[in-house]
């Protein structure tokens, strides 16, 4: 049991150590959400009404690029050497995943700093609710990466799926419109969108408007899509390959 | 310390590997010879664990690589012939990590760290990021790092390509010395003949089909005597000549006719005398391990 937590703990500390080493990634997963934010907020007069929107997307994008390093990685990295070590797959699983949700969750509250913006002052206190929020936000959306990345051959494809899926399913999650205001198959959409329970739960502990579905479902919700996304990536990464390195 | 027993394995349709069997003695530097699309790789990735074959099975150390993997893990070191370091981390910090995946922790992995990186000769770059490093250093780390968790077996793929003369020398140092100083069982494949003719045996492989087995002594010693060749202008014409006057096999291959026999000083002069003229150049050389390939495919090895 020691060795689990050895093998994920230094995976863990790896992804730091590399993004502590990358400083310039920050930069851009943080800037592109950002002047999205202040183009369509200060736009619209409604900087408040993006800002969980536009948090989110960091999020996203951090997450999926520490994911999109494992398609990479397999073949030619880091991650050969874990497929034949005795450490088991599910450590590499957590540590990989708690590692690149760290990162996330660190530019996500780069983001926060941003708040005052939107007309949001947060008390030291109230820090704790929303920064366990956005780690919450952070690891399901890292376990969305990995269980995508996990079967990828190569880079090209996700991109294909950020801008067919990722990116849509952001649009509809309640980070430009409320669910409220949509109509007919677009609610339903949102309905059953995961990230709409994100968007939500953030604008919960932010105390900013539109923050259906409510609090305590959006966090249900957010946790259980999370486990679900976490459980699926290790039994992926546990089965046998009988084709190429897996 | 190795078993391969009767190892198939098909991608789809495409047959990879048939019916492979061979055995690995302990303490013995073994090679796989043979083309890219052999079968090298394939036979690697089943033996490292990170495929399941179709059929047939392989136990290493006495373990089955497919129903006890994490036995096997333990027991074996791997060398990559992509990099498997983490670039933005230095040498240490690629060897502490991969510590970690094998339980090694604290003293015990500080002492192995040193000695690894003192047996490699990589002391003095302890602390560099690996980006900065050259080909022939990522390989000693590669090595390194493969050997912390002290295994019985080092299995390495193509593990000198990429490398100078002089670092394919120096790694190739670095193998012997691991077998006469520890012991260890070494598994390599190569299509590189100068580094197969150092191993003490060798299994040729095409087409996924074992083809010869032996030592490379035993391998030249199986064309014996020596090999002609002749350059001329119509190569399939001299061969079919060549075969009705002297009654040999010819192969005709790269522009040029090949003729293994013994005292080929002694055809050549006979040969040259009865096509006047049709011969641009003659060659003779004792055997290598390419003609033995030639000779059981048709096929060249590089």
């Amino acid at each position: 049991m020691s060795n689990f937590f050895l093998a994920a703990a230094t995976l863990w500390q790896r992804e730091l150590v590399r993004f502590w080493r990358q400083k310039s990634r920050v930069l851009g997963v943080v800037a592109s959400p950002l002047v999205f934010w202040l183009l369509i907020g200060y736009g619209s007069n409604d900087l408040a009404r993006f800002y969980s929107g536009a948090l989110v997307l960091t999020v996203m994008f951090s997450a999926i690029f520490s994911t999109i390093s494992i398609i990479e990685d397999r073949r030619e990295g880091f991650l050969l050497s874990m497929l034949v070590s005795p450490a088991p797959r599910s450590s590499m699983v957590l540590g990989k995943i708690l590692g690149a949700a760290t990162l996330a969750w660190i530019q996500g509250l780069i983001f926060l700093a941003f708040a005052p913006l939107a007309g949001v002052s947060i008390r030291p206190l109230e820090l704790v609710p929303v920064a366990a929020a956005i780690y919450l936000i952070s690891f399901t959306l890292t376990g969305l990466g990995f269980v995508i990345a996990w079967r990828m051959e190569s880079t090209s494809g996700f991109h294909a799926i950020m801008n067919l899926l990722l990116v849509p399913m952001w649009m509809v999650s309640g980070s430009l419109f409320p669910m409220s205001t949509a109509h007919g198959w677009v609610k339903a959409l949102m309905w059953v969108n995961p990230l709409t329970y994100s968007i939500a739960l953030l604008n919960h502990t932010l105390r900013l408007p539109n923050a259906a579905p409510g609090g305590m479902e959006s966090l249900v919700v957010t946790a259980a899509f999370g486990l679900l996304l976490f459980l699926a990536s290790v039994i992926m990464a546990e089965q046998k390959a009988t084709h190429s390195a897996a | 310390m190795i078993q391969v027993q009767n190892l198939t394995h098909r991608y789809g349709d495409r047959s990879a590997l048939s019916n492979v069997s061979f055995e690995v003695r302990k303490g013995e530097i073994f090679g796989l010879l043979g083309p890219n699309g052999g079968g090298k790789s394939t036979l690697f990735r089943i033996l490292s664990t990170m495929m399941v074959p179709t059929a047939g099975r392989a136990l290493i150390a006495g373990h089955d690589v497919v129903r006890d993997p994490a036995a096997v893990r333990r027991q074996v070191g791997v060398v990559f012939q992509t990099q498997s370091l983490d670039k933005a981390l230095t040498v240490e910090e690629n060897l502490r990590a991969q510590g970690h995946l094998h339980g090694l922790r604290g003293v015990v992995l500080g002492e192995r760290m040193a000695r690894a990186m003192e047996r490699l000769g990589l002391a003095d770059r302890r602390r560099d990021l690996v980006e900065t490093l050259s080909g022939g250093l990522r390989r000693r780390v590669e090595i390194a790092k493969a050997l912390l968790h002290e295994p019985q077996v080092l299995l390495m793929d193509e593990a000198s390509t990429g490398l100078d003369p002089a670092a394919r020398r120096d790694l190739s140092r670095h193998i012997e010395s691991l077998r006469s100083g520890e012991g260890v069982t070494i598994l390599l494949t190569t299509h590189i003949l100068e580094e197969a003719g150092r191993c003490d045996r060798l299994v040729l492989l095409h087409q996924g089909n074992m083809v010869a087995e032996g030592t490379p002594a035993e391998l030249r010693a199986r064309i014996g005597g020596d090999v002609v060749v002749l350059r001329t202008a119509d190569t399939a014409l001299l061969a079919s000549k060549i075969e009705q006057r002297f009654g040999v096999r010819p192969v005709v291959r790269d522009g040029q006719v090949r003729v293994e026999m013994e005292n080929g000083h002694r055809f050549i002069a006979e040969v040259v005398e009865a096509f006047p003229g049709a011969i641009e150049s003659v060659g003779l050389h004792k055997p290598t391990l390419e003609d033995v390939f030639v000779d059981q495919t048709g096929a060249s090895i590089e």
